[in-house]
């Protein structure tokens, strides 16, 4: 049960993305570009997103366990600290020159391999190197 | 340029924003992709494997609907440097900042965490900049 639910949630997530068109990098990019030909349409991701998201976590918020698993894994550490916010400050930067985050990559590797699997390549020794270096 | 689509956004994001709650409500976990690609490279798959299978449904799926209704967005990639060199940015500092537009920006904001609030307003502005810089200085070369 949990896999089937839990492939259901990566289709919904995957579908989302694609119908939203984060799946084409330029939309991200032109996202960006508030100097260009600005295209708002991430706001209205986004706008969609949270609310809809906040009802699933208040929801859980009144229950002493999830409906599924055993226990309740959402961070509860509130410190705003150096390495969240160069880390976050890196991960900016990649997301202008790619105009690709992670779950859009993912969700275009099959459309668009050659284009995708260098990326992802990239993104895992990038994360590799956070292991080697930082553990 | 890309159109403005402001209905397939807003219904994109809905369902974006579902697999997020569903995710809280079902599972007690954050639905972030950086999270979930380095604990499955790690071999911690979670209970159930549900990481694995979250991934097969999001990679998977955007190819069946492609099949089925070509996207009205099209697919306008960066050359293979930018994809290898923001590849590699976005992997590592995702790591360092433990989260991406997943975690920060649709569950850390819905949750209305300070440090993905934080994080999200960094990763906007210095992306902001970013694009500023390579379309507006650099005049698009990179």
């Amino acid at each position: 049960m949990t896999q089937i639910i839990a492939l259901v949630l990566g289709a919904l997530f995957g579908g989302g993305l694609y119908l939203a068109g984060m799946t084409n990098p330029s939309k991200i990019v032109n996202f960006l570009d508030i100097a260009g030909i600005w295209d708002p349409s991430l706001i209205f991701v986004m706008g969609g997103g949270i609310p809809v998201a906040a009802i699933g976590f208040l929801m859980l918020k009144r229950r002493e366990k999830p409906v599924v698993f055993d226990d309740i894994q959402v961070p509860t550490v509130g410190v705003i600290d150096k390495p969240l916010i160069i880390g976050s400050a890196i991960f900016g930067i990649g997301w202008g020159i790619s105009g690709l985050c992670p779950g859009p990559a993912f969700a275009s590797v099959l459309m668009e391999p050659a284009v995708i699997i260098p990326y992802l390549i990239a993104l895992i020794l990038g994360s590799l190197a956070y292991e080697r270096f930082h553990r | 340029m890309t159109e403005f689509t402001p209905i397939l956004s807003l219904s994109g994001g809905v369902l974006i924003g579902l697999s997020a709650a569903a995710a809280f409500f079902l599972f007690g976990r954050v639905l972030g992709m950086t999270g979930i690609v380095a604990r499955t490279l790690d071999f911690d798959f979670g209970e159930g494997s549900w990481r694995p299978f979250f991934l097969i449904g999001l990679v998977v799926t955007p190819l069946v609907l492609s099949m089925i209704a070509p996207s009205p967005h099209g697919f306008e990639p960066m050359g293979l440097i930018p994809m290898i060199v923001g590849g590699f940015l976005v992997g590592y500092g995702t790591r360092v900042g433990s989260g991406c537009t997943s975690g920060h920006g649709i569950c850390g904001i819905s949750r209305l965490s300070k440090r993905s609030i934080a994080a999200t307003c960094t990763f906007m502005t210095t992306a902001v900049i970013t694009v500023f810089v390579i379309r507006h200085v650099l005049g698009g070369a990179l």
